[in-house]
């Protein structure tokens, strides 16, 4: 880039012929010259820099933008809500005083290319949106999927993954208490890594990421600012991968947990005393994004100096230092005369602070460098009026043959033998197969706060000591469901999360999600995209859940293959008192089983249809609503009146999945029958939505029966639970030993 | 009265606020000491606790052995202070050469984190009089450089004066030699273990057992009855 001569906004206007990598920083045509028309100049080196890094699919979400208005527009009223979307990450208010912020993002591309830092600085980002609330992070999860487990490189990737995620969640001292891990082939080029966070403050205590009053400081502080990640927003997060190009390993960051660490306990301790009035975490496009963003949510301008900007290079030219996105780092607007407290509490943290400018009373974001002024901008064009594209989108035409293609009429087990046989290579498939091997590499103790952690339906943390206060959350996502219906996907998603909260006795109250897709460019993805968006849309308002934040990964392709939509969704829950929390594991011999909800045939995208015949097509389960939410509210109010000990959702793998894992957790098996009007094949392996199966005391059964019928839930008793094995009555036993050996022997075996 | 425990919080400390809520949970009254301070605050003891103090740079506790708080530390823990040093608070310790021998890298080369099972084999240190000797005790573990290791003669004079407090039991998680999860000096006022007894005091959180809280409950009667 122009170095010498300084390319000063003087000398952008004086040499209007200048011709400028626009192409090459993933800028379009059109876009470049809408940058133009903006400035009524050419732009210089360091402002082409901050456009082409902001208005980045990835940051500017200008493919996606249209549709997701309708998380807004047809949001249900919610009085839990106190920050929506458009900040750092949305901020629910959970009682006595406490707000709940969390979030689910993506890491999905640098990931794949460096999968320890990739996945490590995925989770380095998350928390600092968290911290940027004002929030103390308390937990976070990290729903994951890779291509096929047997394949040579998912030996690369997900070692590297949870690795990186382990290495730096657990320096940071953060439980991590959920998610998901999934195998299939359509991610073998393009892994997603998704991690989510939770934080806990006082509603007092939110901050939001805005630059405002006149004088104030602007404060820059963390690690030093290197050469590392730049361009990581515009060319890895935005583009396909492509063969032909070169190495894209250096735009990757590299994370230091341990300066995070000082961080949150830094800016913490600087909230508590009221220093900060403005705060915004650098990630994505790093200070190009915090200053534009702090300036133009303020209500006036921005002068920065770059030369303050503490350096571990110093040979990066101004746009380099702009679009670094060396990790660890936050900017905070603080009074002028808090500003000496603030460098104090840093400094007593080791931290690394600078005043780089102040806010000013005009509207523009200016920036200096050697005494010449290289940005001259009005920062809403900058952050918030990127391109917007109506990309054309259009159902596919192979979605009628994929539908067609029926799962129900697949071939069933014809004997009990047979039955048996598809029960263990289910239970044993790398899908449904334990994954502690996984996440037993994840602290989950640390904080002393987890009532729950996976593999329970949904992780728990709580959040009041005297009072019992936590807070319940899950993320779920079922791409083979989404392949097949992207609308039905989506809300089966949601569905999944929302019954996930349910179960172990929490109120579901909002939801985050991180929609991963593949090339917009291509009308058969952005229909996908589309539809996905509205059922989501659709399904928050029914539930009354309110989508409160999240984020989309685009290009998640590799060629012509894109991945299966993927819409992962999670959902935030509240229990009063975490001391009625329902676990998974069955608890006690002679404890009555039963099954809530209806269960038909349906075999589409199911587990089994994958397990036993490799095969994806027909329709996903069908969605009801209405009926999740009496499950939900049947469930809450059985943990809370102590009806139920332990319960379990029904999805991927079905009744017979939830059953050996209820079993294998609690060292007890199960004696199932068959219930009239069920087959032996469907009661197993049905992914049917809207149940779940619970255990209750004999002294309960009646009070539970009269609940559940009186609030017009059908329910099943279909068994008991049991000594040492799990039995269908008049199909076959296959004792704990076995399925144990069965569930947890697989995930090593492949990755160990 | 009730005793002083002070908890310190190097930079990268992650289990310090746990460890202060363990000590209160047994009734003694938990004090926060700074690294950067020599000042103990008159506290009756010390727990250094877990985490990755200085971002485990160097080696796992080599950069926190040198810190201002250690040398009051040291100097104290010799003339009889009782300290407890759990997971990077016991590598610390062996750095500070409060006790033998040191942590290598976990021999399977991943962070773990299970319920780990324990047998108390010393119950008369400042920290275990509370458990029988023999006592099978499940407690948290959760590291990455937790194998414990020393030279022959060492491990022989361990195990020949008592002083192996704690060994693993039915899976020896790390590699650590003789099964060795946690040591005690020689006038059995400093341990260091690798499991987190402070994620072991509550019914409802962590591992949903309690068999860590007689660590603290085991100082507090010392201290008070002294």
């Amino acid at each position: 880039m122009s170095r010498t001569p300084l390319d000063t906004v003087e000398n952008a206007a004086a040499t209007p012929d200048v011709e400028l990598p626009w192409a090459e920083l993933g800028l379009k045509k059109d876009e470049y010259e809408r940058v133009v028309e903006i400035l009524g100049r050419r732009p210089t080196g360091a402002e082409l820099a901050m456009y082409s890094v902001m208005w980045s699919e990835h940051c500017s979400y200008k493919s996606s933008k249209v549709h997701l208005r309708q998380f807004g527009e047809k949001a249900p009223q919610s009085d839990a809500l106190l920050v929506g979307i458009g900040e750092n990450a949305g901020v629910v208010d959970v009682g006595q005083g406490y707000a709940v912020t969390f979030k689910v993002e993506s890491h999905n591309h640098p990931s794949y290319v460096e999968p320890y830092q990739g996945a490590a600085t995925g989770v380095g980002g998350i928390v600092r949106d968290i911290i940027a609330m004002g929030a103390r992070p308390v937990a976070v999860v990290d729903p994951l999927r890779f291509g096929a487990a047997d394949h040579p490189d998912t030996k690369r990737v997900l070692p590297g993954v949870v690795a990186g995620i382990g290495g730096y969640g657990n320096c940071l001292g953060l439980p991590n208490i959920g998610g998901e891990v999934v195998f299939d082939a359509c991610y073998q080029g393009n892994p997603l890594v998704n991690a989510g966070a939770i934080g806990v403050m006082k509603h007092e205590d939110i901050h939001l990421a805005k630059a405002s009053g006149a004088g104030n400081k602007v404060i820059l502080y963390g690690a030093r600012t290197g050469g590392d990640g730049i361009g990581g927003a515009s060319i890895l997060a935005s583009e396909t991968f492509d063969d032909a190009k070169p190495s894209k390993r250096p735009a990757v960051q590299v994370g230091d947990p341990f300066q995070e660490k000082l961080l949150i306990e830094c800016t913490l301790e600087a909230f508590a005393e009221k220093l900060v009035v403005g705060i915004q975490d650098l990630g994505a496009a790093g200070l190009s994004c915090a200053t534009s963003e702090l300036a133009s949510n303020g209500s006036g301008g921005m002068r920065v100096t770059l030369d303050d900007v503490p350096l571990r290079d110093s040979t990066l030219s101004p746009e380099e230092i702009l679009m670094s996105e060396s990790q660890e780092r936050m900017c905070a607007v603080v009074e002028p005369e808090k500003v000496d407290r603030f460098l104090e509490i840093c400094d007593k943290w080791d931290v690394i602070a600078t005043v780089i400018g102040e806010v000013t009373d005009g509207d523009r974001l200016e920036i200096f460098w050697h005494g010449g002024k290289i940005v001259d901008v009005d920062p809403r064009t900058v952050a918030h009026d990127g391109p917007v594209y109506e990309r054309p989108y259009a159902r596919p035409e192979w979605q009628d043959a994929l539908q067609a293609d029926d799962a129900n009429k697949l071939p069933r087990p014809a004997t009990s033998e047979e039955l048996k046989d598809q029960v263990l290579k289910l239970v044993s498939s790398p899908n449904q197969a334990s994954k502690s091997w996984i996440t037993s590499q994840y602290d989950h103790f640390v904080q002393g706060n987890t009532v729950l952690a996976q593999p329970e339906d949904s992780g728990m943390i709580r959040i009041d000591e005297e009072t019992g206060l936590g807070v319940a959350i899950a993320t779920d996502g079922n791409g083979r469901y989404a392949k097949l219906d992207p609308y039905a996907g989506a809300q089966l998603a949601l569905a999944e999360a929302y019954r996930n909260v349910a179960t172990t006795g929490a109120k579901p109250l909002a939801v985050s999600d991180c929609l991963n897709f593949g090339s917009p460019e291509d009308p058969a993805v952005m229909w996908q995209f589309a539809e996905a968006v509205r059922g989501l849309a659709d399904a928050c308002l029914q539930l009354g859940t309110p989508v409160t934040g999240g984020n989309v990964s685009l290009y998640n392709q590799t060629g012509e293959a894109a991945i299966h939509p993927t819409p992962v969704v999670a959902v935030l829950g509240v229990i009063d008192d975490v001391a009625r929390r329902t676990p998974v594991a069955f608890q006690e011999e002679g404890q009555l089983l039963y099954l809530l909800g209806d269960t038909r045939e349906e075999f589409g995208g199911s587990a089994w249809s994958q397990v036993v015949h490799d095969h994806l097509g027909g329709l996903p389960p069908k969605v009801d609503l209405e009926r999740e939410r009496l499950l939900g509210e049947i469930l809450i109010s059985a943990s809370r009146d102590g009806m139920i000990d332990s319960a379990h959702d029904l999805s991927d793998g079905g009744l017979i999945q939830a059953v050996v894992e209820s079993a294998l957790l609690g060292g007890k098996g199960a004696r199932l029958v068959v219930p009239d009007g069920l087959d032996a094949f469907t009661f197993l392996f049905s992914e049917s939505a809207g149940r779940a199966v619970v255990a209750v005391p004999r002294s309960e059964e009646l009070r539970f029966n009269d609940m559940c019928g009186a609030r017009g839930l059908p329910v099943t008793r279909i068994g008991v639970v049991d000594s040492d094995a799990v039995e269908v009555q008049g199909e076959f036993a296959l004792p704990l030993d076995e399925l144990r050996t069965a569930h947890e022997g697989t995930i090593p075996a492949l990755l160990a | 009265m009730t005793a002083r425990i002070g908890v310190v919080t190097f930079p990268g400390s992650l289990d310090d606020r746990d460890t202060q809520r363990a000590i209160r949970l047994a009734g003694a009254e938990p004090v926060a000491l700074w690294h950067k301070d020599k000042d103990l605050k008159q506290v009756d003891a010390v727990v250094l606790p877990g985490g990755f103090s200085y971002g485990d740079y160097l080696r796992a506790g080599a950069i926190s052995r040198f810190s201002p708080v250690m040398e009051t530390v040291i100097e104290q823990a010799k003339s009889g202070m009782p300290v407890l040093g759990i997971c990077n608070g016991f590598q610390v310790l062996t750095e500070a050469h409060l006790l033998p021998g040191a942590m290598l890298g976990n021999n399977h080369l991943h962070f773990i984190c299970r319920d780990q099972k324990l047998r108390v084999e010393n119950a008369e240190t400042s920290w275990t009089a509370d458990y029988e000797s023999g006592q099978e005790i499940h407690i948290p573990l959760k590291n990455m450089d937790g194998r414990y290791v020393a030279d022959e003669r060492t491990l022989d004079m361990l195990e020949a004066e008592g002083r192996v407090a704690f060994r693993y039991v039915d899976v020896n998680p790390n590699g650590s030699l003789r099964d060795i999860a946690g040591i005690t000096n020689e006038a059995g006022n400093v341990v260091g273990l690798m499991p987190h007894p402070e994620h072991a005091v509550e019914p409802l959180v962590g591992s949903g057992r309690t068999d860590g809280l007689p660590f603290f409950t085991s100082i507090l009667k010392k201290l008070v009855t002294a």
